[in-house]
C-alpha cells in the first residue's frame, strides 16, 4: 500500500551533519518533497517534508530516522487555527496557495483544511485577529 | 399602513412583536409580498462584525492617594499610550495605539501585534491590566509616578466610544502594481492577485435605511455585546454619496458614532485585530434594529446583494494619491461567489468583515426584542440625509509663511 505523508522533522544539532535524506531515498525507496528548511551547520535545524512510497519502506524510513535522534512530528498539528481568535472574516482564504481555506457555502464559515497545509505561514500574519498559530 | 416606535414597544413588552433579520425579511417578502411582510413584521434587525479603526474608549482612572494629574502627563495601559489631554484622572484608548518601541515599519512589513484594540479586549474579558503614569505634580495633585494594575471593576466609567463605525458601503480593494502591498485592506497580491471588501452588503445596517429615514441620534443598538446608542452621524459621514434609483449607495455613503457601556460588552465581539504592515485595530460587532413603520422602511430592508455595487479600486495607486479612478462596479453577491473580473481578469475575493459574526448579531438582537430584553428607541434627530448637502472634504494643501 502506498502513503504519502507530511512530517515535520526536527534535528538536533549533532545529527544536523547527517546525509538523512539522501539515505531515505537510496536505502528506502522513499520519494520526498522538501516543503521548507532551515539546518545550519552546528545548531537544532527543521525540515518540513511531504514523505511517500510504500507503507512497510515508510515505517522502515521512519523508524531510522528516530534511531539518527530526529524527533518528528505530524505535520497537520503545526500550522493551528485558535478558534477563539478566529472571526470567520475569510481574509486567509486568497492568502493560501493550497486552498486549504474554503468556505462554507450555506454559514460562510471559513473551513480549514489542515491536510491540504504545507506550512508556508502566509494566513499567519495576514489573519486580521491572528487566529493562525505556528505550533512547533 | 403605518405604526409608531411606541406601538411597536407595546408588543415587545407583551412578548408579541415580530422580529426578523435583514436576511430572513428578503425571504418572506417574496413569498407574502410587500403589502402582507409590511403589516406583520416589527422589526428588522441588521448586523456588522468588521475591523473599525475610529474607535476606542474613554475611561475614569479613580483618584490615587496622594493624588494624581495624569491630564497633560502620560499615561501607558499595557504600554500602549492613552490620551490624557483631559482632566486629571480621566484617559481615552485609541484602537490605533501602539507601542512607543514598536518597530513599526522599520521592519517591513511591520506586524502590529499589539495595540489599543487588543487592550480593549483584555479590558472586556476581565483582565488586569498595567497603568504606567508620570505627571508634573501641582499644589493639588502632588504625584508624579503611578504605576498600578486595574481593570474594568477598578475603574469608575468605561465607555466604548466610536467616532466612525458601521460604513455604509466601501471599497473593494487590488493590487495593480508589480509588487505585494500591505494595506488597511489587508495583504494584495500584485496584477490584481486579489480582491478584498469589507461591508456585510445585505445585513449591514446602513444599507437597510440608505436614506436615514430610522435610524438617529439616540437610537438603541447592539454594541460589542452589550447595548449602546448612535451618539452622531460618524466621522466622514458622506450622504451626497452617488446612489442607485433605490438609495443604495454605490460608494463609501454614511457612517455611524456610537457609544456604550464597556462595561456590558463580551470580548467576542470587540477583538484586536492586526494588519500586517499597516497596523493594529479592533473588530467590532454592530447590530442596529430597523422599526417598520410603513411599508416603505420595510422596502428598503429587502436590499439583497445583487443590489449592492461596491467601486473596485487600486490601492497601489489611485488610493494613496487620492485618485477618484475606480476599475470597475461589482455587486456583493459576485464578491461573495469567491471571484470578480475587472478589465477581463478573473479575480479571487475575500472579506475583512465577517458575514457569520453578522448574522450571529442580527439573531441575537432578534432574541434580545423578542424576549422583551430590548426596547426600541426613539431618535432625538434622524442622521443628515441627502438633504442636508453635507458632502466629504478632501484637505487641500496651502503653504505655511
Amino acid at each position: 500500500m502506498k502513503v504519502a505523508k507530511k512530517i515535520v522533522l526536527h534535528f538536533p544539532q549533532k545529527a544536523v551533519d547527517k546525509p538523512v535524506v539522501s539515505s531515505l531515498i537510496r536505502d528506502f525507496g522513499l520519494d520526498f518533497n522538501i516543503l521548507k528548511a532551515s539546518i545550519s551547520p552546528g545548531e537544532e535545524g527543521l525540515m518540513v517534508m511531504e514523505l511517500s512510497g510504500e507503507q512497510k519502506d515508510y515505517d522502515r524510513g521512519i523508524r531510522y530516522l528516530q534511531e539518527v535522534g530526529l524527533e518528528i512530528q505530524s505535520l497537520s498539528q503545526d500550522v493551528v487555527r485558535n478558534e477563539e481568535r478566529c472571526t470567520h472574516c475569510g481574509a486567509c482564504i486568497t492568502m493560501c496557495p493550497t486552498c486549504a481555506f474554503t468556505l462554507d457555502a450555506k454559514t460562510r464559515n471559513v473551513l480549514f483544511d489542515n491536510s491540504k497545509c504545507i506550512v508556508c505561514e502566509l494566513c499567519v500574519r495576514a489573519c486580521p485577529p491572528r487566529a493562525m498559530e505556528l505550533h512547533f | 399602513m403605518a405604526r409608531t416606535i411606541a406601538e411597536i414597544n407595546e408588543k415587545i413588552k407583551k412578548g408579541q412583536a415580530v422580529v426578523v433579520t435583514a436576511e430572513e425579511v428578503i425571504e418572506i417578502a417574496k413569498k407574502k409580498g410587500v403589502a402582507a411582510a409590511a403589516r406583520e413584521i416589527d422589526v428588522v434587525t441588521t448586523g456588522t462584525f468588521g475591523p473599525m479603526c475610529s474607535s476606542g474608549a474613554y475611561m475614569n482612572l479613580g483618584h490615587t492617594s496622594p493624588r494624581i494629574k495624569v491630564g497633560g502627563g502620560r499615561v501607558y495601559l499595557n504600554d500602549i499610550p492613552a490620551y490624557t489631554g483631559i482632566a486629571a484622572v480621566d484617559v481615552f484608548l485609541g484602537a490605533t495605539a501602539i507601542p512607543d518601541d514598536d518597530p513599526k515599519n522599520r521592519i517591513y512589513p511591520g506586524e502590529f501585534k499589539y495595540g489599543g484594540g487588543h487592550v480593549i479586549e483584555e479590558l472586556v474579558a476581565g483582565k488586569d491590566v498595567r497603568l504606567v503614569a508620570t505627571a508634573y505634580g501641582t499644589d493639588c495633585y502632588p504625584r508624579k509616578k503611578l504605576e498600578t494594575w486595574i481593570n474594568l471593576n477598578t475603574v469608575n466609567e468605561a465607555v466604548l466610544f466610536n467616532m466612525r463605525n458601521a460604513y455604509q458601503n466601501y471599497n473593494v480593494a487590488v493590487n495593480a502594481s508589480e509588487k505585494i502591498i500591505y494595506t488597511y485592506m489587508g495583504v494584495l497580491k500584485p496584477r490584481l492577485g486579489n480582491a478584498n471588501f469589507c461591508s456585510a452588503g445585505q445585513l449591514s445596517p446602513l444599507m437597510n435605511d440608505p436614506l436615514y429615514r430610522t435610524i438617529g441620534i439616540g437610537t438603541r443598538i447592539f454594541l460589542g455585546g452589550g447595548t449602546g446608542y448612535v451618539a452622531w452621524q460618524g466621522t466622514q459621514h458622506n450622504p451626497s454619496a452617488p446612489r442607485t434609483e433605490k438609495g443604495v449607495p454605490t460608494r463609501g455613503a454614511g457612517t455611524l458614532a456610537v457609544i456604550g457601556d464597556l462595561k456590558q460588552m463580551k470580548p467576542r465581539w470587540l477583538v484586536g485585530t492586526s494588519f500586517l504592515g499597516y497596523g493594529a485595530t479592533i473588530t467590532v460587532g454592530i447590530g442596529v434594529p430597523i422599526p417598520i413603520l410603513n411599508e416603505e422602511t420595510l422596502q428598503y430592508t429587502l436590499v439583497t446583494d445583487a443590489d449592492i455595487l461596491a467601486p473596485v479600486v487600486d490601492y497601489s495607486d489611485a488610493y494613496p494619491q487620492r485618485k477618484a479612478d475606480v476599475l470597475a462596479e461589482v455587486s456583493y453577491a459576485e464578491l461573495k461567489s469567491g471571484k470578480i473580473t475587472v478589465k477581463g481578469k478573473e479575480i479571487p475575493t475575500a472579506s475583512l468583515s465577517s458575514y457569520p459574526g453578522a448574522v450571529e448579531i442580527a439573531s441575537i438582537l432578534k432574541d434580545w426584542i423578542k424576549k422583551g430584553a430590548f426596547l426600541l428607541s426613539e431618535p432625538v434627530a434622524l442622521l443628515p440625509g441627502v438633504e442636508s448637502g453635507i458632502k466629504l472634504k478632501a484637505l487641500d494643501e496651502r503653504p505655511l509663511p
